[in-house]
Protein backbone atom coordinates (compact mmCIF):
# COMPACT_ATOMS: atom_id res chain seq x y z
CA UNK A 1 0.00 0.00 0.00
CA UNK A 2 2.89 2.34 0.82
CA UNK A 3 4.22 1.89 -2.67
CA UNK A 4 0.94 3.00 -4.09
CA UNK A 5 0.86 6.16 -1.95
CA UNK A 6 4.30 7.08 -3.17
CA UNK A 7 3.18 6.49 -6.69
CA UNK A 8 0.20 8.79 -6.18
CA UNK A 9 2.43 11.47 -4.72
CA UNK A 10 4.65 11.45 -7.71
CA UNK A 11 1.58 11.77 -9.86
CA UNK A 12 0.51 14.97 -8.06
CA UNK A 13 2.63 16.87 -10.50
CA UNK A 14 0.19 16.07 -13.23
CA UNK A 15 -3.31 17.04 -12.21
CA UNK A 16 -5.18 15.44 -15.07
CA UNK A 17 -3.47 12.21 -14.50
CA UNK A 18 -4.30 12.29 -10.80
CA UNK A 19 -8.00 12.75 -11.49
CA UNK A 20 -7.92 9.90 -13.94
CA UNK A 21 -6.01 7.74 -11.51
CA UNK A 22 -8.24 8.19 -8.44
CA UNK A 23 -11.37 7.85 -10.48
CA UNK A 24 -10.38 4.59 -12.08
CA UNK A 25 -8.98 3.28 -8.79
CA UNK A 26 -12.45 3.31 -7.28
CA UNK A 27 -14.07 1.74 -10.30
CA UNK A 28 -11.58 -1.02 -10.63
CA UNK A 29 -11.64 -1.85 -6.94
CA UNK A 30 -15.41 -2.18 -7.03
CA UNK A 31 -15.31 -4.33 -10.12
CA UNK A 32 -12.63 -6.46 -8.51
CA UNK A 33 -14.75 -6.97 -5.42
CA UNK A 34 -17.85 -7.81 -7.48
CA UNK A 35 -15.88 -10.07 -9.79
CA UNK A 36 -14.33 -12.04 -6.98
CA UNK A 37 -17.70 -12.32 -5.27
CA UNK A 38 -19.09 -13.78 -8.50
CA UNK A 39 -16.32 -16.37 -8.60
CA UNK A 40 -16.97 -17.34 -4.98
CA UNK A 41 -20.66 -17.63 -5.82
CA UNK A 42 -19.99 -19.89 -8.82
CA UNK A 43 -17.70 -22.18 -6.86
CA UNK A 44 -20.11 -22.24 -3.93
CA UNK A 45 -23.07 -23.13 -6.15
CA UNK A 46 -21.15 -25.91 -7.87
CA UNK A 47 -20.01 -27.39 -4.57
CA UNK A 48 -23.45 -27.09 -2.95
CA UNK A 49 -25.06 -28.81 -5.93
CA UNK A 50 -22.57 -31.66 -6.07
CA UNK A 51 -22.54 -31.95 -2.30
CA UNK A 52 -26.32 -32.17 -2.10
CA UNK A 53 -26.35 -35.06 -4.58
CA UNK A 54 -23.97 -37.00 -2.38
CA UNK A 55 -25.79 -35.93 0.79
CA UNK A 56 -29.29 -36.96 -0.33
CA UNK A 57 -28.17 -40.28 -1.69
CA UNK A 58 -26.17 -41.03 1.43
CA UNK A 59 -28.87 -40.27 4.00
CA UNK A 60 -31.63 -42.02 2.06
CA UNK A 61 -29.48 -44.92 0.93
CA UNK A 62 -27.99 -45.72 4.31
CA UNK A 63 -31.43 -46.71 5.66
CA UNK A 64 -31.73 -49.43 3.06
CA UNK A 65 -28.28 -50.89 3.31
CA UNK A 66 -27.76 -53.87 5.54
CA UNK A 67 -25.55 -56.93 5.49
CA UNK A 68 -28.37 -58.82 3.79
CA UNK A 69 -28.75 -56.11 1.14
CA UNK A 70 -25.12 -56.41 0.13
CA UNK A 71 -24.67 -60.16 0.30
CA UNK A 72 -28.02 -61.75 -0.60
CA UNK A 73 -29.64 -62.46 -3.95
CA UNK A 74 -32.96 -60.73 -4.75
CA UNK A 75 -36.00 -62.60 -3.45
CA UNK A 76 -39.78 -62.30 -3.90
CA UNK A 77 -39.64 -60.22 -7.10
CA UNK A 78 -37.06 -57.81 -5.61
CA UNK A 79 -39.20 -57.09 -2.57
CA UNK A 80 -36.82 -58.93 -0.24
CA UNK A 81 -33.22 -60.00 -0.31
CA UNK A 82 -30.35 -57.97 -1.67
CA UNK A 83 -28.44 -56.89 -4.72
CA UNK A 84 -25.31 -59.05 -4.44
CA UNK A 85 -25.55 -60.33 -8.05
CA UNK A 86 -25.49 -56.74 -9.29
CA UNK A 87 -22.36 -55.95 -7.28
CA UNK A 88 -20.65 -59.12 -8.50
CA UNK A 89 -21.79 -58.40 -12.06
CA UNK A 90 -20.28 -54.93 -12.00
CA UNK A 91 -17.06 -56.49 -10.67
CA UNK A 92 -16.90 -59.06 -13.51
CA UNK A 93 -17.67 -56.48 -16.21
CA UNK A 94 -14.95 -54.18 -14.90
CA UNK A 95 -12.49 -57.07 -14.67
CA UNK A 96 -13.08 -58.16 -18.28
CA UNK A 97 -12.93 -54.63 -19.62
CA UNK A 98 -9.71 -53.71 -17.84
CA UNK A 99 -7.96 -56.97 -18.70
CA UNK A 100 -8.81 -56.24 -22.33
CA UNK A 101 -7.95 -52.54 -22.33
CA UNK A 102 -4.86 -52.59 -20.09
CA UNK A 103 -2.41 -54.53 -22.31
CA UNK A 104 -3.56 -52.67 -25.42
CA UNK A 105 -3.43 -49.28 -23.75
CA UNK A 106 -0.04 -49.91 -22.18
CA UNK A 107 1.43 -51.07 -25.48
CA UNK A 108 0.10 -47.98 -27.19
CA UNK A 109 1.51 -45.74 -24.46
CA UNK A 110 4.92 -47.44 -24.69
CA UNK A 111 4.95 -46.96 -28.44
CA UNK A 112 4.00 -43.28 -28.21
CA UNK A 113 6.52 -42.44 -25.50
CA UNK A 114 9.48 -44.79 -26.00
CA UNK A 115 9.55 -45.34 -29.74
CA UNK A 116 8.33 -41.77 -30.32
CA UNK A 117 7.28 -42.03 -33.94
CA UNK A 118 7.41 -38.92 -36.05
CA UNK A 119 5.00 -36.66 -37.88
CA UNK A 120 1.98 -38.16 -39.53
CA UNK A 121 1.87 -41.44 -37.63
CA UNK A 122 1.85 -39.85 -34.19
CA UNK A 123 -0.74 -37.32 -35.33
CA UNK A 124 -3.04 -40.01 -36.65
CA UNK A 125 -2.73 -42.05 -33.46
CA UNK A 126 -3.24 -39.01 -31.19
CA UNK A 127 -6.23 -37.87 -33.20
CA UNK A 128 -7.86 -41.28 -33.06
CA UNK A 129 -7.27 -41.59 -29.30
CA UNK A 130 -8.80 -38.17 -28.66
CA UNK A 131 -11.76 -38.91 -30.87
CA UNK A 132 -12.33 -42.35 -29.38
CA UNK A 133 -12.41 -40.65 -25.99
CA UNK A 134 -15.16 -38.34 -27.26
CA UNK A 135 -17.46 -40.99 -28.74
CA UNK A 136 -20.75 -40.99 -26.80
CA UNK A 137 -21.17 -43.97 -24.50
CA UNK A 138 -24.41 -45.03 -26.17
CA UNK A 139 -22.60 -45.28 -29.51
CA UNK A 140 -20.16 -47.73 -27.92
CA UNK A 141 -23.25 -49.62 -26.85
CA UNK A 142 -24.53 -49.73 -30.44
CA UNK A 143 -21.13 -50.88 -31.69
CA UNK A 144 -20.90 -53.61 -29.04
CA UNK A 145 -24.41 -54.75 -29.85
CA UNK A 146 -23.80 -54.95 -33.60
CA UNK A 147 -20.32 -56.47 -33.38
CA UNK A 148 -19.91 -58.51 -30.20
CA UNK A 149 -23.51 -59.52 -29.51
CA UNK A 150 -24.65 -60.15 -33.09
CA UNK A 151 -21.74 -60.50 -35.51
CA UNK A 152 -19.41 -62.43 -33.16
CA UNK A 153 -22.30 -64.27 -31.57
CA UNK A 154 -21.26 -63.69 -27.96
CA UNK A 155 -24.87 -62.81 -27.15
CA UNK A 156 -25.87 -60.51 -24.34
CA UNK A 157 -23.08 -61.48 -21.97
CA UNK A 158 -20.30 -60.43 -19.63
CA UNK A 159 -17.86 -60.86 -22.52
CA UNK A 160 -19.75 -58.54 -24.91
CA UNK A 161 -20.30 -55.91 -22.22
CA UNK A 162 -16.74 -56.17 -20.92
CA UNK A 163 -15.21 -55.76 -24.37
CA UNK A 164 -17.48 -52.80 -25.12
CA UNK A 165 -16.50 -51.15 -21.85
CA UNK A 166 -12.87 -52.02 -22.56
CA UNK A 167 -12.82 -50.14 -25.86
CA UNK A 168 -14.37 -47.21 -24.07
CA UNK A 169 -11.70 -47.31 -21.33
CA UNK A 170 -8.84 -47.55 -23.82
CA UNK A 171 -8.18 -43.81 -24.35
CA UNK A 172 -8.17 -43.21 -20.60
CA UNK A 173 -5.70 -46.02 -19.97
CA UNK A 174 -3.43 -44.80 -22.77
CA UNK A 175 -3.45 -41.26 -21.37
CA UNK A 176 -2.68 -42.24 -17.77
CA UNK A 177 0.00 -44.77 -18.77
CA UNK A 178 1.61 -42.21 -21.03
CA UNK A 179 1.77 -39.71 -18.16
CA UNK A 180 3.32 -42.33 -15.90
CA UNK A 181 5.97 -43.32 -18.44
CA UNK A 182 6.79 -39.70 -19.27
CA UNK A 183 7.34 -39.01 -15.56
CA UNK A 184 10.30 -41.42 -15.51
CA UNK A 185 13.40 -39.20 -15.67
CA UNK A 186 15.26 -39.28 -18.96
CA UNK A 187 18.52 -39.95 -17.08
CA UNK A 188 17.30 -43.48 -16.19
CA UNK A 189 17.04 -44.35 -19.86
CA UNK A 190 20.37 -42.77 -20.68
CA UNK A 191 22.11 -44.61 -17.85
CA UNK A 192 20.71 -47.92 -19.01
CA UNK A 193 21.60 -47.33 -22.65
CA UNK A 194 25.09 -46.19 -21.63
CA UNK A 195 25.58 -49.49 -19.81
CA UNK A 196 25.00 -51.26 -23.08
CA UNK A 197 21.40 -52.35 -22.61
CA UNK A 198 19.29 -52.49 -25.75
CA UNK A 199 16.23 -50.34 -26.30
CA UNK A 200 13.78 -53.09 -25.37
CA UNK A 201 15.84 -54.12 -22.32
CA UNK A 202 15.79 -50.52 -21.17
CA UNK A 203 12.01 -50.36 -21.54
CA UNK A 204 11.42 -53.70 -19.84
CA UNK A 205 13.93 -53.48 -16.99
CA UNK A 206 14.24 -49.77 -16.33
CA UNK A 207 11.36 -47.67 -17.63
CA UNK A 208 8.42 -49.96 -16.93
CA UNK A 209 9.40 -50.88 -13.35
CA UNK A 210 9.92 -47.20 -12.57
CA UNK A 211 6.60 -46.25 -14.17
CA UNK A 212 4.65 -49.17 -12.72
CA UNK A 213 3.15 -47.39 -9.67
CA UNK A 214 1.91 -44.59 -11.91
CA UNK A 215 0.54 -46.99 -14.49
CA UNK A 216 -1.35 -48.96 -11.86
CA UNK A 217 -2.76 -45.76 -10.38
CA UNK A 218 -4.05 -44.87 -13.84
CA UNK A 219 -5.68 -48.27 -14.12
CA UNK A 220 -7.43 -47.79 -10.77
CA UNK A 221 -8.69 -44.39 -11.93
CA UNK A 222 -10.19 -46.00 -15.03
CA UNK A 223 -11.72 -48.84 -13.01
CA UNK A 224 -13.75 -46.20 -11.21
CA UNK A 225 -14.97 -44.75 -14.48
CA UNK A 226 -15.83 -48.08 -16.08
CA UNK A 227 -17.72 -49.40 -13.06
CA UNK A 228 -20.25 -46.58 -13.20
CA UNK A 229 -21.02 -46.76 -16.93
CA UNK A 230 -24.52 -47.74 -17.90
CA UNK A 231 -25.18 -46.91 -21.53
CA UNK A 232 -22.58 -49.26 -23.07
CA UNK A 233 -23.97 -52.28 -21.21
CA UNK A 234 -27.66 -51.52 -21.83
CA UNK A 235 -27.88 -53.83 -24.84
CA UNK A 236 -24.64 -55.77 -24.48
CA UNK A 237 -24.58 -57.28 -21.01
CA UNK A 238 -27.12 -56.12 -18.50
CA UNK A 239 -30.39 -57.63 -17.41
CA UNK A 240 -32.84 -56.69 -14.68
CA UNK A 241 -33.00 -60.01 -12.89
CA UNK A 242 -30.98 -63.19 -12.72
CA UNK A 243 -31.60 -66.12 -10.41
CA UNK A 244 -28.37 -65.96 -8.50
CA UNK A 245 -24.87 -65.31 -9.71
CA UNK A 246 -23.51 -65.47 -13.27
CA UNK A 247 -22.09 -68.87 -14.24
CA UNK A 248 -19.83 -68.10 -17.16
CA UNK A 249 -18.45 -65.31 -19.25
CA UNK A 250 -21.30 -65.89 -21.69
CA UNK A 251 -24.15 -65.32 -19.23
CA UNK A 252 -26.01 -62.05 -18.91
CA UNK A 253 -25.51 -60.19 -15.67
CA UNK A 254 -27.10 -57.75 -13.32
CA UNK A 255 -24.97 -54.63 -12.88
CA UNK A 256 -25.32 -51.91 -10.26
CA UNK A 257 -25.71 -48.90 -12.58
CA UNK A 258 -28.18 -50.68 -14.85
CA UNK A 259 -30.04 -51.98 -11.83
CA UNK A 260 -30.73 -48.42 -10.66
CA UNK A 261 -32.16 -47.57 -14.07
CA UNK A 262 -34.26 -50.73 -14.25
CA UNK A 263 -35.62 -50.26 -10.74
CA UNK A 264 -36.81 -46.78 -11.67
CA UNK A 265 -38.39 -47.71 -14.99
CA UNK A 266 -39.58 -51.31 -14.76
CA UNK A 267 -41.33 -53.51 -12.24
CA UNK A 268 -44.54 -53.19 -10.30
CA UNK A 269 -43.72 -51.72 -6.89
CA UNK A 270 -42.38 -48.22 -7.52
CA UNK A 271 -42.11 -47.15 -3.87
CA UNK A 272 -40.15 -50.16 -2.67
CA UNK A 273 -38.04 -50.13 -5.83
CA UNK A 274 -37.10 -46.48 -5.34
CA UNK A 275 -35.81 -47.36 -1.88
CA UNK A 276 -33.73 -50.21 -3.29
CA UNK A 277 -32.46 -47.85 -5.98
CA UNK A 278 -31.26 -45.45 -3.27
CA UNK A 279 -29.35 -48.32 -1.71
CA UNK A 280 -27.79 -49.28 -5.06
CA UNK A 281 -26.92 -45.67 -5.84
CA UNK A 282 -25.16 -45.33 -2.49
CA UNK A 283 -23.18 -48.54 -3.00
CA UNK A 284 -22.21 -47.46 -6.52
CA UNK A 285 -21.27 -43.98 -5.37
CA UNK A 286 -19.13 -45.36 -2.53
CA UNK A 287 -17.40 -47.85 -4.83
CA UNK A 288 -16.70 -45.37 -7.62
CA UNK A 289 -15.74 -42.40 -5.47
CA UNK A 290 -13.51 -44.37 -3.11
CA UNK A 291 -11.72 -46.05 -6.01
CA UNK A 292 -11.08 -42.73 -7.74
CA UNK A 293 -10.16 -41.02 -4.47
CA UNK A 294 -7.54 -43.70 -3.81
CA UNK A 295 -6.17 -43.28 -7.32
CA UNK A 296 -6.02 -39.50 -7.11
CA UNK A 297 -4.33 -39.48 -3.70
CA UNK A 298 -1.80 -42.09 -4.83
CA UNK A 299 -1.07 -40.05 -7.92
CA UNK A 300 -0.45 -36.91 -5.92
CA UNK A 301 2.07 -38.75 -3.76
CA UNK A 302 3.83 -40.15 -6.80
CA UNK A 303 4.04 -36.71 -8.36
CA UNK A 304 5.68 -35.38 -5.25
CA UNK A 305 8.16 -38.24 -5.37
CA UNK A 306 9.34 -37.17 -8.80
CA UNK A 307 9.37 -33.59 -7.60
CA UNK A 308 6.84 -32.30 -10.12
CA UNK B 1 18.52 -57.27 -33.09
CA UNK B 2 15.62 -59.30 -34.41
CA UNK B 3 14.10 -59.29 -30.94
CA UNK B 4 14.29 -55.52 -30.87
CA UNK B 5 12.56 -55.21 -34.21
CA UNK B 6 9.97 -57.79 -33.25
CA UNK B 7 8.94 -55.79 -30.19
CA UNK B 8 8.90 -52.56 -32.11
CA UNK B 9 6.56 -54.07 -34.67
CA UNK B 10 4.25 -55.43 -31.98
CA UNK B 11 4.00 -52.07 -30.26
CA UNK B 12 3.49 -50.27 -33.55
CA UNK B 13 0.66 -52.62 -34.44
CA UNK B 14 -1.02 -52.33 -31.04
CA UNK B 15 -0.65 -48.55 -31.06
CA UNK B 16 -3.06 -48.42 -33.97
CA UNK B 17 -5.78 -50.16 -31.95
CA UNK B 18 -7.55 -46.85 -31.21
CA UNK B 19 -7.66 -46.02 -34.91
CA UNK B 20 -8.83 -49.55 -35.58
CA UNK B 21 -11.71 -49.29 -33.11
CA UNK B 22 -12.61 -45.79 -34.25
CA UNK B 23 -12.83 -46.97 -37.85
CA UNK B 24 -14.66 -50.07 -36.69
CA UNK B 25 -17.30 -47.96 -34.97
CA UNK B 26 -17.62 -45.71 -38.01
CA UNK B 27 -17.99 -48.60 -40.45
CA UNK B 28 -20.43 -50.49 -38.22
CA UNK B 29 -22.64 -47.43 -37.87
CA UNK B 30 -22.48 -46.71 -41.61
CA UNK B 31 -23.31 -50.27 -42.60
CA UNK B 32 -26.18 -50.53 -40.15
CA UNK B 33 -27.54 -47.10 -41.00
CA UNK B 34 -27.35 -47.53 -44.76
CA UNK B 35 -30.71 -49.32 -45.26
CA UNK B 36 -32.35 -46.41 -43.43
CA UNK B 37 -30.78 -43.75 -45.64
CA UNK B 38 -31.55 -45.77 -48.75
CA UNK B 39 -35.24 -46.10 -47.94
CA UNK B 40 -35.97 -42.73 -46.39
CA UNK B 41 -33.22 -40.47 -47.69
CA UNK B 42 -30.82 -38.45 -45.61
CA UNK B 43 -32.67 -35.15 -45.94
CA UNK B 44 -36.04 -36.55 -44.94
CA UNK B 45 -34.36 -38.35 -42.07
CA UNK B 46 -32.58 -35.29 -40.69
CA UNK B 47 -35.23 -32.72 -41.61
CA UNK B 48 -38.35 -34.78 -40.90
CA UNK B 49 -40.56 -33.34 -38.18
CA UNK B 50 -42.21 -36.54 -37.02
CA UNK B 51 -40.68 -39.46 -35.18
CA UNK B 52 -43.28 -42.24 -35.25
CA UNK B 53 -41.14 -45.35 -35.65
CA UNK B 54 -43.77 -47.86 -34.55
CA UNK B 55 -46.85 -46.58 -36.44
CA UNK B 56 -48.29 -48.74 -39.22
CA UNK B 57 -47.00 -46.11 -41.65
CA UNK B 58 -43.87 -45.19 -39.72
CA UNK B 59 -42.22 -41.81 -40.02
CA UNK B 60 -38.53 -41.41 -39.28
CA UNK B 61 -37.78 -37.70 -38.92
CA UNK B 62 -35.19 -36.97 -36.26
CA UNK B 63 -35.62 -33.19 -36.19
CA UNK B 64 -37.51 -33.32 -32.85
CA UNK B 65 -34.80 -35.54 -31.38
CA UNK B 66 -32.02 -33.29 -32.64
CA UNK B 67 -33.81 -30.23 -31.29
CA UNK B 68 -34.19 -32.07 -27.99
CA UNK B 69 -30.44 -32.58 -27.87
CA UNK B 70 -29.79 -28.96 -28.86
CA UNK B 71 -32.13 -27.54 -26.20
CA UNK B 72 -30.74 -29.75 -23.45
CA UNK B 73 -27.12 -29.13 -24.42
CA UNK B 74 -27.59 -25.37 -24.67
CA UNK B 75 -29.27 -25.39 -21.28
CA UNK B 76 -26.42 -27.44 -19.86
CA UNK B 77 -23.93 -24.93 -21.30
CA UNK B 78 -25.71 -22.09 -19.49
CA UNK B 79 -25.17 -23.99 -16.24
CA UNK B 80 -21.72 -25.49 -16.67
CA UNK B 81 -19.89 -22.57 -18.29
CA UNK B 82 -20.38 -20.12 -15.41
CA UNK B 83 -20.06 -22.80 -12.73
CA UNK B 84 -17.14 -24.65 -14.29
CA UNK B 85 -15.10 -21.71 -15.54
CA UNK B 86 -16.00 -19.64 -12.47
CA UNK B 87 -14.76 -22.28 -10.08
CA UNK B 88 -11.63 -22.83 -12.18
CA UNK B 89 -10.88 -19.10 -11.91
CA UNK B 90 -11.60 -19.25 -8.20
CA UNK B 91 -9.20 -22.15 -7.66
CA UNK B 92 -6.58 -20.46 -9.80
CA UNK B 93 -6.84 -16.94 -8.47
CA UNK B 94 -8.48 -16.78 -5.05
CA UNK B 95 -7.99 -20.10 -3.32
CA UNK B 96 -5.10 -20.29 -0.89
CA UNK B 97 -2.68 -23.21 -0.99
CA UNK B 98 -4.71 -25.30 1.48
CA UNK B 99 -8.03 -24.64 -0.26
CA UNK B 100 -6.46 -25.48 -3.57
CA UNK B 101 -4.90 -28.66 -2.24
CA UNK B 102 -8.38 -29.77 -1.16
CA UNK B 103 -10.52 -28.38 -4.00
CA UNK B 104 -8.49 -29.73 -6.93
CA UNK B 105 -8.67 -33.41 -5.98
CA UNK B 106 -12.27 -33.02 -4.75
CA UNK B 107 -13.37 -31.61 -8.11
CA UNK B 108 -11.55 -34.41 -9.88
CA UNK B 109 -13.18 -37.03 -7.68
CA UNK B 110 -16.60 -35.45 -8.26
CA UNK B 111 -15.99 -35.73 -12.01
CA UNK B 112 -16.20 -39.47 -11.44
CA UNK B 113 -19.80 -39.51 -10.18
CA UNK B 114 -21.52 -41.91 -12.61
CA UNK B 115 -24.12 -40.40 -14.93
CA UNK B 116 -26.75 -42.84 -13.68
CA UNK B 117 -26.47 -41.24 -10.25
CA UNK B 118 -27.21 -37.81 -11.76
CA UNK B 119 -30.15 -39.33 -13.60
CA UNK B 120 -31.47 -40.95 -10.46
CA UNK B 121 -31.02 -37.80 -8.37
CA UNK B 122 -32.70 -35.73 -11.10
CA UNK B 123 -35.63 -38.10 -11.22
CA UNK B 124 -36.36 -38.53 -7.51
CA UNK B 125 -35.29 -35.18 -6.05
CA UNK B 126 -34.76 -32.50 -8.68
CA UNK B 127 -37.83 -33.17 -10.82
CA UNK B 128 -40.40 -32.93 -7.98
CA UNK B 129 -38.66 -29.75 -6.79
CA UNK B 130 -38.80 -28.17 -10.26
CA UNK B 131 -42.42 -29.23 -10.68
CA UNK B 132 -43.49 -27.62 -7.40
CA UNK B 133 -41.36 -24.51 -7.83
CA UNK B 134 -42.63 -23.60 -11.29
CA UNK B 135 -46.09 -25.14 -10.89
CA UNK B 136 -45.86 -27.18 -14.09
CA UNK B 137 -47.47 -30.54 -14.89
CA UNK B 138 -44.25 -32.52 -14.93
CA UNK B 139 -40.78 -32.00 -13.53
CA UNK B 140 -39.30 -34.41 -16.07
CA UNK B 141 -38.52 -31.91 -18.81
CA UNK B 142 -35.77 -30.18 -20.75
CA UNK B 143 -35.13 -27.71 -17.94
CA UNK B 144 -34.40 -30.32 -15.28
CA UNK B 145 -32.35 -32.33 -17.75
CA UNK B 146 -30.27 -29.25 -18.65
CA UNK B 147 -29.70 -28.52 -15.00
CA UNK B 148 -28.52 -32.05 -14.21
CA UNK B 149 -26.36 -32.26 -17.34
CA UNK B 150 -24.85 -28.86 -16.58
CA UNK B 151 -23.97 -29.84 -13.03
CA UNK B 152 -22.58 -33.09 -14.33
CA UNK B 153 -20.29 -31.39 -16.85
CA UNK B 154 -19.12 -28.78 -14.31
CA UNK B 155 -16.23 -30.76 -12.75
CA UNK B 156 -14.94 -31.74 -16.20
CA UNK B 157 -15.04 -28.17 -17.49
CA UNK B 158 -13.50 -26.92 -14.24
CA UNK B 159 -10.52 -29.23 -14.20
CA UNK B 160 -9.67 -28.77 -17.91
CA UNK B 161 -10.08 -24.98 -17.64
CA UNK B 162 -7.91 -24.97 -14.53
CA UNK B 163 -5.18 -26.84 -16.38
CA UNK B 164 -5.38 -24.24 -19.16
CA UNK B 165 -5.02 -21.40 -16.64
CA UNK B 166 -1.99 -23.06 -15.09
CA UNK B 167 -0.24 -23.18 -18.44
CA UNK B 168 -0.27 -19.37 -18.78
CA UNK B 169 3.28 -18.27 -17.93
CA UNK B 170 3.44 -16.39 -14.63
CA UNK B 171 5.43 -13.64 -16.34
CA UNK B 172 2.20 -12.51 -18.05
CA UNK B 173 0.61 -11.95 -14.67
CA UNK B 174 3.68 -10.31 -13.18
CA UNK B 175 3.98 -7.90 -16.10
CA UNK B 176 0.35 -6.87 -15.81
CA UNK B 177 0.54 -6.34 -12.04
CA UNK B 178 3.75 -4.38 -12.47
CA UNK B 179 1.95 -2.03 -14.85
CA UNK B 180 -0.48 -1.17 -12.06
CA UNK B 181 -3.45 -3.35 -13.00
CA UNK B 182 -5.19 -4.96 -10.06
CA UNK B 183 -5.79 -8.69 -9.75
CA UNK B 184 -9.23 -8.61 -11.36
CA UNK B 185 -8.05 -6.57 -14.34
CA UNK B 186 -5.10 -8.90 -14.72
CA UNK B 187 -7.43 -11.88 -14.61
CA UNK B 188 -9.96 -10.53 -17.11
CA UNK B 189 -7.65 -8.74 -19.51
CA UNK B 190 -4.50 -10.84 -19.42
CA UNK B 191 -4.94 -14.31 -17.99
CA UNK B 192 -8.35 -15.16 -19.46
CA UNK B 193 -7.46 -14.02 -22.99
CA UNK B 194 -4.15 -15.89 -22.78
CA UNK B 195 -5.90 -19.04 -21.61
CA UNK B 196 -8.92 -18.33 -23.82
CA UNK B 197 -8.54 -21.14 -26.28
CA UNK B 198 -7.72 -23.56 -23.48
CA UNK B 199 -10.91 -22.53 -21.72
CA UNK B 200 -12.84 -22.88 -24.98
CA UNK B 201 -11.44 -26.37 -25.34
CA UNK B 202 -12.72 -27.15 -21.85
CA UNK B 203 -16.16 -25.82 -22.74
CA UNK B 204 -16.31 -27.71 -26.04
CA UNK B 205 -15.27 -30.96 -24.38
CA UNK B 206 -17.87 -30.36 -21.67
CA UNK B 207 -20.50 -29.77 -24.35
CA UNK B 208 -19.39 -32.85 -26.23
CA UNK B 209 -19.91 -34.82 -23.05
CA UNK B 210 -23.36 -33.29 -22.60
CA UNK B 211 -24.46 -34.09 -26.17
CA UNK B 212 -23.39 -37.70 -25.83
CA UNK B 213 -24.69 -38.22 -22.31
CA UNK B 214 -27.35 -40.87 -22.19
CA UNK B 215 -28.56 -42.03 -18.82
CA UNK B 216 -29.25 -38.62 -17.32
CA UNK B 217 -31.39 -37.43 -20.21
CA UNK B 218 -33.03 -40.82 -20.57
CA UNK B 219 -34.29 -40.63 -17.00
CA UNK B 220 -34.90 -36.90 -16.60
CA UNK B 221 -35.77 -35.32 -19.96
CA UNK B 222 -39.31 -36.71 -20.10
CA UNK B 223 -39.05 -38.68 -23.32
CA UNK B 224 -41.62 -36.93 -25.55
CA UNK B 225 -40.46 -37.09 -29.17
CA UNK B 226 -42.03 -33.83 -30.34
CA UNK B 227 -40.55 -30.47 -31.20
CA UNK B 228 -40.16 -28.56 -27.92
CA UNK B 229 -42.02 -25.22 -27.64
CA UNK B 230 -40.49 -24.12 -24.34
CA UNK B 231 -37.70 -25.15 -22.01
CA UNK B 232 -40.31 -26.74 -19.72
CA UNK B 233 -41.50 -29.21 -22.38
CA UNK B 234 -40.48 -32.83 -22.09
CA UNK B 235 -37.99 -33.75 -24.82
CA UNK B 236 -36.36 -36.89 -26.13
CA UNK B 237 -32.74 -36.25 -27.10
CA UNK B 238 -31.02 -38.54 -29.60
CA UNK B 239 -29.09 -40.56 -27.04
CA UNK B 240 -32.21 -41.23 -24.98
CA UNK B 241 -34.07 -42.36 -28.11
CA UNK B 242 -31.44 -44.98 -28.89
CA UNK B 243 -31.31 -46.21 -25.31
CA UNK B 244 -35.07 -46.36 -24.88
CA UNK B 245 -36.01 -47.92 -28.21
CA UNK B 246 -33.21 -50.39 -28.97
CA UNK B 247 -34.80 -52.97 -26.69
CA UNK B 248 -38.12 -52.94 -28.51
CA UNK B 249 -36.91 -52.50 -32.10
CA UNK B 250 -37.08 -55.72 -34.11
CA UNK B 251 -33.62 -56.75 -35.33
CA UNK B 252 -33.16 -55.81 -38.96
CA UNK B 253 -36.31 -53.70 -39.13
CA UNK B 254 -36.26 -50.16 -40.44
CA UNK B 255 -36.64 -48.89 -36.87
CA UNK B 256 -33.50 -50.83 -35.87
CA UNK B 257 -31.51 -49.26 -38.70
CA UNK B 258 -32.96 -45.84 -37.89
CA UNK B 259 -31.50 -46.08 -34.37
CA UNK B 260 -28.07 -46.84 -35.83
CA UNK B 261 -28.52 -43.86 -38.14
CA UNK B 262 -29.15 -41.68 -35.08
CA UNK B 263 -25.97 -43.15 -33.60
CA UNK B 264 -24.13 -42.12 -36.75
CA UNK B 265 -25.45 -38.55 -36.51
CA UNK B 266 -24.33 -38.42 -32.86
CA UNK B 267 -20.93 -39.81 -33.78
CA UNK B 268 -20.46 -37.16 -36.48
CA UNK B 269 -21.52 -34.34 -34.14
CA UNK B 270 -19.13 -35.34 -31.35
CA UNK B 271 -16.41 -35.99 -33.94
CA UNK B 272 -16.73 -32.39 -35.14
CA UNK B 273 -16.73 -31.11 -31.55
CA UNK B 274 -13.52 -33.01 -30.83
CA UNK B 275 -11.73 -31.93 -33.99
CA UNK B 276 -12.59 -28.29 -33.23
CA UNK B 277 -11.37 -28.69 -29.66
CA UNK B 278 -8.17 -30.27 -30.95
CA UNK B 279 -7.50 -27.45 -33.42
CA UNK B 280 -8.16 -24.76 -30.82
CA UNK B 281 -5.98 -26.38 -28.18
CA UNK B 282 -3.12 -26.84 -30.65
CA UNK B 283 -3.29 -23.17 -31.58
CA UNK B 284 -3.38 -22.29 -27.87
CA UNK B 285 -0.19 -24.17 -27.11
CA UNK B 286 1.55 -22.70 -30.12
CA UNK B 287 0.54 -19.17 -29.19
CA UNK B 288 1.97 -19.50 -25.71
CA UNK B 289 5.16 -20.83 -27.25
CA UNK B 290 4.84 -24.29 -25.72
CA UNK B 291 5.09 -26.35 -28.87
CA UNK B 292 3.16 -29.59 -29.10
Amino acid sequence: MDDRKMQDKSLLQNKDMLVYKTHSMKGKDISQGLGFMLLVLCTGTALVFLGSIIYFITIRGIRVISWEFITDVPRMAMMKGGVAPAIIGTFYLTLVSISFAFPLGLACAIYLTEYSPKGTIINIIRLSINNLAGVPSIVFGLFGFAVFVNAFGFGVSILSGGLTLGIMALPGIIATSQDAILAVPQSYREASLALGATHWDTIKKVVLPAALPGILTGVILNVGRVAGETAPILFTAATFYTRGFPHSIFSEVMALPYHIYALMTEGTHPEVQTQIAYGCALILLCLVLSVSAIAIILRQRQRKMYGQ
Amino acid sequence: MTKERFYKWIFTALAFSSLFFLLGIMITLLVQALPMFRQVGILRFIGGKYWYPTYSTPSFGILPLMLGSVVVTTGAACVCIPLGVGSALYIHELAGPIQRAILKPVIEILAGIPSIVYGFFGMVIMAPMVQRFFGIPTGLNAFTASLMLGVMATPTVCSIAEDALNVVPSSFKEASLALGANRWQTLVKVIIPAAGSGISTAIILGMSRAVGETMTVLMVAGGAACIPRSIFDPVRPMTATIAAEMGEAVMGSLHFHALFAIGLVLFVITFIFNIVAEIISRRFRLRLGLGR
